[in-house]
């Protein structure tokens, strides 16, 4: 593996973590708790398509095929996603914690990437740094609120969070490539970013009157990077793709 | 996106207290086009009308979000998927727009969202049609949007000051829908084989709704006289259908799209369209639950609401701490 497929991995990674997420988050529209999360949720699904469709540029000028053809022409073995974001949006205190467990993820990585030798990286990163802080606040406000509201809201927070915490561990799987990268200063490492996401996440759920479960019985679920994928991935991709695939060489 | 406000003309409104003097005092003002305002003195048959109109429209933009929102998760490509959701997001956010100025009259949002998943309050019937294909969620953001920019910025001149300053800032919105779905439409009809028998077959479907979507002719009435004079219903809905009819027929038929009624065509004599009456049994019998779609719109609603109820719950606890968002 050279420099510039440990890049174009790095760069998977993220773009395909975006992409379904916000396909993901996208799903609340119509079903949220209250109006207002409707919205927001619809808000943020948003920005993570259009992060993601940045990034597949990004790769499209590393060689790749187009935003659109990378995006809805692939089956799940060609996914780098994490098994985090494809699990179902569940009830709204699991997507919550996803959402607030990832977005935490996000923002720290796209701070280590503003500083990022690869420059076209580090530009985009600028960018969705200051987007995807806006999302972990709206996360943290609502984490907080639900942890603190009542007995029913903080136990269903916190068996959300309990079922989540293995998946959310497995965004941190570390690639094949990343001494390179993290030799070149493009990227910090997942091993890294994780332990700066347990300083920041750890403390904010405390508050939020939930307990994390013991750390002895962390145990990261993997698979994703290397194409292993949930059975709940190709389903998505099949409803994605379903107009798409009617003739991918329409102009729709 | 919105449709006709429904108005039983044998309902009855108390006027005990609306002496002649009030009632001539508030003409005058809606005469001189001032608006009323949420303090103000008011008719109880107009704050029970206009509760009733800007409720019914709340209801229709989140119910509307739910035919083309089953198409955010298929559309196809990223520049089509991202205008979707951001069409969709407008629809649940003239809602919540719409919900709050309803409530500036006196009616809880929860009150109105149980009226609406019991079944007790309306919303616009066409949103009780299915949305089969992607080509059916283009043609509904073209049309079902247009007439609504037509039935909108009527009512956006009516008197209930709230009401229209939320309509306003609807219809600026609905124009970027407008533009949107007739972007989507025009893609599909000037493109392969397949995708334009896709959107003539949705044309030909939502030819009816579309036709339903004003509302039958207004039969007059004191009742209605009275809301014309008061400035809640601001133009008969045949005007409406016409109006709607000699912007887009044309527009339409120019895409090569046919629509299925052998009559259409616009009168020299009378400057009006001539059409087939559509079938206004079939509005009635939607409009009193029996439609294609009526039982899961509002099931999802009702299935939304349930299961969002423990939030609510959790926020509205007096005991709890609540945290000042950081923004």
């Amino acid at each position: 593996m050279n420099n510039i497929d440990a890049l174009k991995e790095l760069l998977y990674k993220m773009a395909d973590d975006q992409l379904i997420i916000g396909h993901r988050n996208s799903e609340w529209n119509g079903l949220g708790p209250i109006l207002e999360e409707d919205i927001a949720f619809s808000s943020m699904a948003q920005d993570k398509m259009g992060q993601s469709e940045h990034l597949y540029n990004l790769l499209n000028q590393l060689g790749e095929a187009d935003a659109d053809t990378v995006a809805f022409t692939r089956n799940a073995p060609q996914f780098h996603c994490s098994h985090l974001v494809e699990l179902p949006i569940g009830g709204y205190d699991f997507s919550l914690i996803r959402h607030f467990l990832f977005d935490f993820a996000e923002y720290l990585r796209f701070e280590a990437l503003k500083t990022s030798a690869y420059q076209p990286l580090a530009q985009v990163a600028k960018k969705f740094f200051g987007e995807v802080k806006y999302h972990t606040m709206h996360a943290n406000t609502w984490v907080y609120q639900l942890g603190h509201g009542n007995e029913e809201s903080n136990g269903k927070m916190q068996e959300s969070l309990n079922f989540a915490w293995d998946y959310a561990l497995g965004m941190f799987e570390p690639g094949p490539a990343e001494e390179m990268l993290i030799n070149e200063n493009i990227f910090i490492g997942e091993e890294a970013l994780q332990a700066k996401w347990l300083e920041v996440v750890i403390p904010l759920l405390e508050k939020s009157n939930l307990v994390i479960p013991e750390k002895s019985s962390w145990a990261p679920i993997y698979g994703g990077r290397t194409g292993n994928h949930t059975a709940h991935l190709q389903p998505l991709l099949s409803e994605m793709t379903e107009v798409y695939s009617i003739d991918p060489s329409a102009d729709w | 996106m919105y449709g006709n406000a429904y108005i039983d003309p044998n309902e009855k409104f108390s006027s005990e207290e609306e002496t002649p003097e009030l009632l001539a005092a508030f003409q005058a003002r809606i005469d001189a086009g001032d608006k009323i305002e949420p303090q103000d003195w008011m008719p109880a048959m107009y704050r029970k009308q206009l509760i009733r109109m800007i409720e019914q429209h709340a209801h229709s933009e989140i119910i509307g979000s739910l035919p083309e929102g089953t198409w955010i998760t298929r559309a196809p490509g990223f520049r089509r998927k991202l205008a979707l959701m951001a069409k969709v997001q407008d629809e649940v956010g003239h809602a919540q727009l719409l919900y709050s100025a309803a409530e500036t009259l006196g009616k809880s949002r929860e009150d109105m969202m149980n009226d609406l998943i019991t079944g007790k309050s309306k919303y616009s019937n066409i949103f009780n049609y299915p949305a089969l294909t992607w080509a059916d969620s283009a043609v509904i953001a073209w049309l079902v949007d247009a007439g609504a920019i037509v039935n909108q910025l009527a009512n956006s001149k009516g008197s209930y000051g709230p009401y229209c300053r939320a309509l306003e800032r609807i219809c600026y919105e609905e124009s970027f829908h407008l533009k949107y779905g007739h972007d989507n439409v025009v893609h599909l009809a000037t493109g392969t084989k397949k995708q334009r028998e896709m959107v003539q077959a949705a044309m030909t479907r939502w030819w009816t709704p579309l036709m339903h979507f004003f509302g039958p002719s207004d039969k007059a009435s004191v009742h209605s006289d009275t809301l014309m004079r008061w400035k809640v219903k601001m133009a008969s809905n045949d005007a409406m259908r016409q109006q709607f009819m000699d912007m887009y027929i044309p527009k339409i038929w120019d895409l090569g799209l046919t629509l299925p009624d052998p009559l259409l065509k616009k009168n020299t004599e009378t400057g009006l369209w001539d059409y087939t009456e559509p079938d206004w049994e079939e509005f009635k019998r939607v409009i009193n639950g029996d439609g294609p779609c009526n039982a899961e719109r509002l099931a999802v609603r009702r299935m939304a609401e349930e299961n969002g109820r423990w939030v609510a719950r959790a926020i509205n606890n007096e005991e709890a701490e609540h945290v000042r968002p950081f923004a």
